[in-house]
């Protein structure tokens, strides 16, 4: 497990918005082809969490490393760290005014210069793949919400990332499209992908997640294997936000 | 109504006009048509019998005159085409320029945001006949060096400088109401600011305040009259020289009526333009 090397380092990741710590003194470390689960009530800093180490959220303390380079310096480029890390978001944030074949070649064609025939090729055959083929014409607004889910997913990959940030991307789907959006990640995990991934979708964090963290008022309270995390929880307050999920009934 | 409840889709695509109503079926046309003449007739018959006509249509409408007067108001009119067409153009960029500067973010930038704001605050507040006087007879009373001198050339400045403070704030409110979300995304996958304000915020922005800058853009072409006034010879101006010659209001009547046929088109064209867009995103699919 621990043979693989680093793709992603949190040192002593501090968040606060106004009086609001949010995050509160994260470590964490994820090897390349590794899925990281995050688990954890809303408001623990998940998604607080994803978005700093995409640079959405200037950390106010602490540090991150992209394979080995400190991301949070300074003089970093930003745009530069957002190209190698690929996020999707719970509310999908396509761009409702381009197609869905634009959506995915805006960045490989502006932000990585690749010819517009090469970008839409990749775009298409990256559609394709995940089933969206004869959907590259529409708008986003005329597809479902795991349809439009995956398009998401399929743009963040367009870019090539080394590294994809999932954050809560079933949570705003119905229940009955939460399944093709989770296949896809599957795939993704089977791929080798390195993913940290936010989720409330407990089942499925147990049997893709390599680690799963819980995340408690702005820390990592505990951190292991899924099975470990699941079965047998060391801290009481994981303990009790499972017994919680378990009496929802979404374990 | 009941159309909605039949199909179930009363949703954005499927939005009927809401002058001509429901007026699906024959019988409802039928009604509509009748109750259309009906109404007009009686309007025309009050109108044509009340005590003053007569001396009205003689003073406003005067059929010879109108024929008279049409075509030499009409070739000057061709001027305010001139004035407003140009104008909107710049209009549009330096606006959209004044808004962009407004939503800089940062410290450093402030003096920037403080001088759009300036800016709007000033041109908003002057009346656009005090800025066309200051600038159409202060400025070339100057006498500098490479300054032109042609009071067409200020008149469509000023109107610019006003009407850009307006159409600024239009474009800002369309800014704004796009979702912070659209920006995260943009910027997450390696968009600079710049590239996301081009690709993503500002085309949404555009097509939301389509209706209001139309609004605006009406306002400048029956504002490129104003232009009259420190000399070129528009269609205003030149209805105004047919009226002392004649002492009839008929030309005055010609020249409204011109500015009424160029911005019937225009409200029709935007309305067609929001309805297409509305129909791609939503409803109609790719096309």
């Amino acid at each position: 497990m621990r043979a693989r090397a680093t793709a992603l380092k949190l040192e002593a990741v501090h968040k606060s918005f106004g009086s609001v710590e949010v995050l509160r003194g994260v470590d964490l470390e994820v090897g390349e082809h590794e899925v990281v689960c995050l688990i954890g009530a809303s408001g623990s800093g998940k998604s607080t969490l994803l978005r700093c180490v995409n640079l959405l959220e200037r950390i106010d303390a602490g540090r991150i490393f992209l394979h080995g380079e400190e991301i949070t310096r300074r003089d970093v480029d930003v745009n530069a760290v957002r190209r190698r890390v690929g996020i999707v978001f719970q509310a999908f944030n396509l761009f409702p005014h381009m197609t869905v074949l634009r959506n995915v070649t805006l960045a490989t064609s502006r932000v990585l210069h690749k010819p517009r025939a090469e970008a839409e090729a990749e775009a298409t055959a990256l559609l394709e793949r995940f089933g969206l083929a004869d959907k590259r014409a529409e708008y986003p607004d005329r597809l479902s919400g795991g349809q439009q889910q995956r398009v998401a997913i399929v743009r963040a990959l367009a870019m090539q990332p080394e590294l994809m940030l999932l954050d809560e991307v079933t949570s705003a789907l119905d229940p009955e499209l939460v399944a093709e959006v989770l296949n896809v990640i599957r795939e993704l995990a089977d791929g080798g992908m390195t993913m940290v991934i936010a989720t409330h979708e407990m089942s499925f964090a147990r049997d893709t997640a390599n680690r799963v963290c819980f995340l408690d008022a702005g820390r990592i309270l505990e951190q292991g294997p899924a099975e470990e995390i699941f079965t047998h929880p060391r801290e009481p307050r994981t303990q009790q936000f499972l017994e919680r999920i378990i009496a929802a009934g979404r374990l | 109504m009941s159309a909605d409840a039949e199909t179930g889709r009363g949703d954005r695509g499927d939005r009927r006009s809401r002058i001509l109503g429901d007026l699906r079926g024959t019988r409802n046309i039928g009604i509509a048509v009748t109750s259309t003449v009906v109404f007009f007739v009686v309007v025309a018959v009050v109108i044509a019998n009340s005590a003053g006509w007569p001396e009205v249509r003689k003073a406003f409408f005067d059929r010879k005159l109108f024929g008279d007067s049409f075509p030499e108001v009409g070739h000057a009119f061709l001027l305010n085409i001139r004035i407003f067409c140009i104008a909107e153009a710049l209009i549009l960029v330096f606006a959209l320029a004044i808004a962009v500067l407004r939503g800089l973010p940062g410290p450093v930038l402030f003096p920037f945001r403080l001088l759009a704001v300036l800016y709007t605050d000033l041109f908003r507040g002057i009346p656009t006949i005090l800025v066309i006087y200051i600038l159409g007879f202060g400025a070339p009373a100057l006498q500098l060096s490479g300054v032109p001198n042609s009071p067409l050339f200020w008149g469509v400045t000023a109107l610019v400088l006003v009407y850009s403070a307006y159409v600024a704030e239009v474009y800002r409110a369309g800014i704004e109401s796009v979702h912070p979300s659209q920006e995260a995304a943009a910027r997450s996958l390696g968009l600079s600011r710049a590239q996301t304000l081009r690709y993503v915020i500002v085309p949404q922005a555009v097509r939301r305040v389509i209706p209001p800058l139309l609004n605006d853009f009406i306002g400048l072409q029956k504002d490129s009259a104003l232009v009259a006034l420190i000399g070129p010879i528009e269609a205003f101006r030149q209805s105004q020289i047919d009226v002392a010659a004649t002492f009839n209001y008929t030309p005055y009547m010609a020249t409204a009526l011109l500015f009424i046929l160029l911005t019937i088109p225009l409200a029709r064209l935007t309305d067609w333009l929001i309805a297409r867009d509305r129909r791609r995103q939503s409803a109609g699919g790719a096309r």
